[in-house]
């Protein structure tokens, strides 16, 4: 097993690097000159080379890269040029709003497509079945970006009852779990869980239809059982597949977030991330591309440990 | 064979029909991927003959007649903020909504298919090399992906193809690589070893239509995918340009106007989302058409 | 019986009838153990070990032995799916795939298998005609043509061509798909047939069939078979010899009946004793063997059945036997320092 998770682990190293390489890497890709974002067109040459040697883009590239990594493991993550602050503590800032928003909208699917699923596994082929079917095909193909302004226009607008943007009255730099600040993740998260809802309602319904059918339930049937102690068998069963597909899930959520996040204008990874593209603030878009990435290899990597250990039958897929 | 006046029952030899005849047969019993597939033709109709079809200029815009609701005598389903005609953008949006949609996945299906192949058939350091290279960019959720890539590139229609391209080659590879290596070791490819044929001959005519079945399977699977993913990267303002149609866009350019006219701001998300459970319905039904028949 | 075409593919006797067909000498295959990421020791599974034999034309080698003794993958080196860490291969006078000898592709004319996994040796996708007709069209035969011999030759093996040629291999019975493969193989025209196992999963009644249609076919077309099983009885009717391997070695090595009737290795009279007999007064008493094989990676020095011999002496521990001819007869030889003393 030791060997195992080392062998991970060493995976996972040029996999990280990489992912260092093109963080840093992807903003020159760009086209245009990313001194643009910095210094207006006209400004004098003088100026402009003075910027130029203070952002130290003047080195050769791979020194910059050596330079901005070496920064970067001691905590350091540039200056943000659109906000001026520490790039750091920005990201730092939106990784955790993005975390509550992706966990609680996680939590929520799950729960619903463990229980449409549930249902729809049982009473195969009924009309249950085929609602929640239904729900979950369309949990798949809807466009949750639309599915939030339809929310939006439904809960916000006409119904006064949410708030349509933002993570809080006055910004989101105080998170407090009140009432008040709740309002703002109900929209955002809700929309969010269809995503997972979806996913879990198919997986859950193919492992109970499937556990049902097998022998060891008919055999447990037959031996006199009461549902309850068969449902708990089956949940027993299929809980670690579901666990894995929500821990997936989750990291999952934490990077496609974006596009919810835009609109509800949700202070989390993926609105940093659009905030950055958009006003070429390079060393926000690498440090946040830098810390997002990272999230997904470690991610990857607890998956990949964690999954044999729960169920030994699963192999990685 | 003696002659007479009764009808020797002739041995009859039945022509099995290909693979690809079984499984449409076998599509005509599944009702839902019918209809998913009469929507998109539709669809794709109105798309492709948007010119002839449509009532009005996608462009044209005119300052008075902004935001006219739906069922306006002239603009079916009303104007957008800048008085252009709904229902024509809407015809044309379609076009590259629909082109982003398939033409990603399509050549992530021939680039990931090749790819997996050769990963799959020769093994070894090929293989190893290959997939661990794909492994760094199958980590991460497409969307992230395809934004990170999108931004880098810079919007416009053919940045976004190619970032939605990059984004499902790993995963097309994947499911390749997986197949061939299955395949591979059957007995009926050593069989073919022991012809002496080519290793491309023996992966054209022996490996190729096994893999080909499972692969294109998930394809189908990635066209709503992509269609959303694409529509998504015009909604944040990295794919198609304005003053283009296209659904995500305008999604994005008619966000204000969800405040005094909230059906004609929803409008272009409901076909993205309609066509997108068609994608969906239609690539569940070829794949029970296809489970069956095997 | 119909005539057979000879027109397309190469198959002339070139060494004449003394030369064996195949000459084999000390193969050997090793594959590496994969042990972790930090172990230093190499560990190889000795496969093939230093195996050496003939096979006279138009005769039948039988091949024996417990499972991973190692006689897949000799017929696997023998056909040249694997190539071998060392060892000398002569096919009919010609060295294969040396310097001077055979080439590859050509060789794969002469010698073609038939392997254990019926339906895992025929495309689901291709008819039965078009996987019968694939070989010689490699070989240059035109698609007519190799489509005409396709429906000829499963005429041969006792499949109705209209009703078969274009069905797929779902649609056949184990037994009919074998015959196919057969077919396939003969579509070659090769002069030596490995059977790997190909009738053990077979039921007995068509396993019956399916022997009775190779010897018919041995005699019209004057082929030489290596037949691998570890079913004795089938071995017994279809050799002309047999051989035994245990661990990747050969043990034993002779005219069937001599093997049969009077074997001389250890390992191979408890082989024979295992047969359950036929007469239900003759009841076993006991196991013939004990013990399980032992590891093929890294075997033990001296005699790789030290373990499980029932006459081990100190000799047999330190000093690895020969094969060496039991008595006066040259064509029995066995591997066994104890053969001399024990044989009448």
């Amino acid at each position: 097993m030791l060997s195992y998770i080392l062998k991970r682990l060493l995976y996972a190293l040029p996999i990280a690097l990489s992912v260092t390489v093109v963080s840093f890497m992807l903003v020159y890709l760009a086209p245009g000159d990313p001194l643009n974002a910095i210094a207006p067109a006209d400004a004098p040459a003088d100026v402009i080379q003075a910027l130029k040697s203070a952002y130290g883009l003047d080195k050769p590239i791979p020194i910059q890269y050596g330079l901005w990594l070496w920064r970067a493991l001691h905590g350091d993550l540039g200056t943000s040029i659109s906000s001026g602050r520490a790039v750091l503590g920005e990201v730092l800032g939106a990784v955790s709003n993005t975390f509550m928003l992706a966990t609680i909208a996680s939590f929520i699917g799950v729960f619903i497509g463990c229980v449409l699923g549930a249902l729809a596994g049982y009473w195969r082929g009924s009309w249950i079945d085929k609602i929640a079917t239904t729900l979950s095909v369309i949990g798949v193909s809807i466009p949750h970006y639309w599915l939030g302004l339809v929310l939006t226009i439904i809960f916000s607008i006409t119904l006064g009852w949410f708030p349509a943007m933002g993570a809080g009255p006055g910004g989101s730099s105080e998170w407090v779990w009140d009432y008040e600040h709740l309002k703002y993740l109900v929209l955002p998260a809700v929309t969010l869980s269809v995503i997972p809802m979806g996913i879990i309602t198919r997986t859950v319904r193919a492992l109970v239809a499937d556990m049902l059918e097998q022998e060891f339930v008919i055999a447990l049937r037959a031996r006199g059982l009461s549902s309850l102690v068969v449902f708990r068998h089956v949940a027993k069963n299929t809980a670690p597949t579901v666990l894995a597909v929500t821990g997936l899930q989750i990291g999952y959520l934490m990077g496609g977030s974006i596009l919810v996040e835009t609109v509800f204008a949700w202070p989390g990874t993926g609105f940093l991330l659009n905030t950055a593209i958009f006003q070429r603030d390079i060393p926000l878009l690498q440090g946040t591309l830098l810390v997002l990435c990272m999230i997904f290899v470690v991610l990857n990597l607890l998956v990949d440990i964690v999954q044999p250990l729960i169920d030994p039958r699963m192999g990685r897929t | 064979m003696m002659k007479d006046n009764i009808d020797h029952p002739q041995p009859q030899y039945q022509k099995t029909k290909g693979y690809w005849h079984a499984v449409l047969r076998q599509l005509k019993n599944e009702p839902l991927a019918i209809i998913s597939a009469g929507i998109l033709l539709v669809l794709i109709i109105a798309a492709l003959f948007a010119p002839w079809l449509a009532p009005a200029d996608p462009f044209k815009a005119s300052m008075l007649k902004r935001l006219m609701p739906i069922g306006s005598p002239g603009n079916l389903l009303g104007t957008d903020e800048l008085g252009r005609d709904m229902l024509t953008r809407l015809m044309y949006g379609g076009r590259l909504s629909l082109i982003m949609g398939i033409v990603p996945v399509f050549s992530a299906f021939c680039i990931g298919t090749t790819l997996g192949l050769i990963a799959g058939y020769l093994g070894g350091r090929v293989n190893m090399v290959i997939m661990r290279i794909l492994d760094i960019f199958y980590a991460f959720p497409s969307v992230l992906l395809a934004v990170a890539i999108s931004g880098a590139l810079g919007p416009g229609l053919s940045n976004s193809l190619i970032a939605l391209t990059l984004v499902f080659v790993p995963q097309i590879v994947r499911v390749a690589e997986s197949v061939t290596t299955q395949v591979r070791q059957l007995d009926y490819i050593e069989a073919a070893r022991m012809s002496g044929s080519s290793n491309l001959s023996i992966i054209r005519v022996h490996i190729l239509a096994n893999v080909l079945g499972p692969v294109f399977v998930y394809a189908t699977g990635l066209l709503s995918v992509s269609m959303i993913l694409a529509s998504g990267l015009s909604f944040l303002g990295l794919g198609v340009k304005p003053p283009e149609p296209e659904w995500g866009l305008m999604l994005n350019t008619l966000r204000s106007a969800i405040y005094n006219k909230p059906y004609i701001a929803a409008l272009p998300g409901g076909f993205i989302f309609i066509t997108s459970i068609a994608f969906n319905l239609l690539a569940d039904g070829i794949r029970s058409a296809m489970d069956i028949k095997k | 019986m119909m005539e057979h075409t000879n027109t397309f593919l190469n198959s002339e006797d070139r060494g004449g009838p003394a030369q064996p067909l195949l000459l084999v000498k000390d193969l050997k295959k090793y594959f590496p153990v994969r042990n972790g990421l930090f172990s230093r020791e190499k560990k190889f599974v000795h496969a093939v070990d230093n195996v050496s034999f003939s096979v006279a034309k138009g005769k039948t080698l039988g091949i024996v032995g417990e499972s991973g003794c190692g006689k897949s993958t000799t017929a696997k080196l023998i056909a040249r799916l694997i190539n071998p860490d060392s060892g000398k291969m002569v096919f009919d006078g010609d060295g294969v795939v040396e310097y001077g000898g055979i080439a590859l592709k050509d060789f794969r004319k002469n010698l073609q298998m038939v392997f254990q996994d019926s339906f895992a040796s025929l495309n689901p996708r291709l008819t039965i005609e078009q996987t019968i007709a694939y070989g010689p069209t490699v070989h240059g035969v035109s698609k007519l043509d190799a489509s005409k011999q396709a429906k000829d030759l499963l005429e041969r093996v006792g499949l109705e061509p209209e009703q078969f040629a274009n069905r797929y291999p779902h649609e056949l019975s184990g037994g009919q798909r074998q015959r196919v493969n057969i077919a396939r193989a003969l579509a070659y025209q090769p002069r030596l047939i490995i059977l790997d196992e190909a009738v053990a999963a077979l039921d007995k009644s068509v396993q019956a069939q399916v022997l009775n249609l190779l010897q018919e076919l041995k005699r019209e077309r004057q082929l030489t078979y290596l037949f691998i099983s570890h079913d004795l009885h089938v071995v017994h009717y279809m050799s002309d010899e047999v051989m035994v391997m245990y661990l990747g070695q050969v043990v034993e090595k002779g005219p069937v009946d001599l093997i049969f009737n009077n074997p001389a290795h250890p390992y191979t009279k408890a082989l024979l004793s295992a047969i359950p007999s036929m007469d239900p007064g003759k009841k076993t008493l006991k196991p013939p063997l004990e013990g399980d094989p032992p590891n093929p990676i890294n075997p033990p020095s001296g005699c790789r059945f030290q373990d499980r011999c029932p006459v081990v002496k100190e000799l047999c521990r330190n000093a690895t036997p020969e094969l060496k001819g039991v008595g006066d007869t040259s064509d029995h030889i066995v591997a066994c320092h104890l053969a001399e003393e024990r044989h009448i």
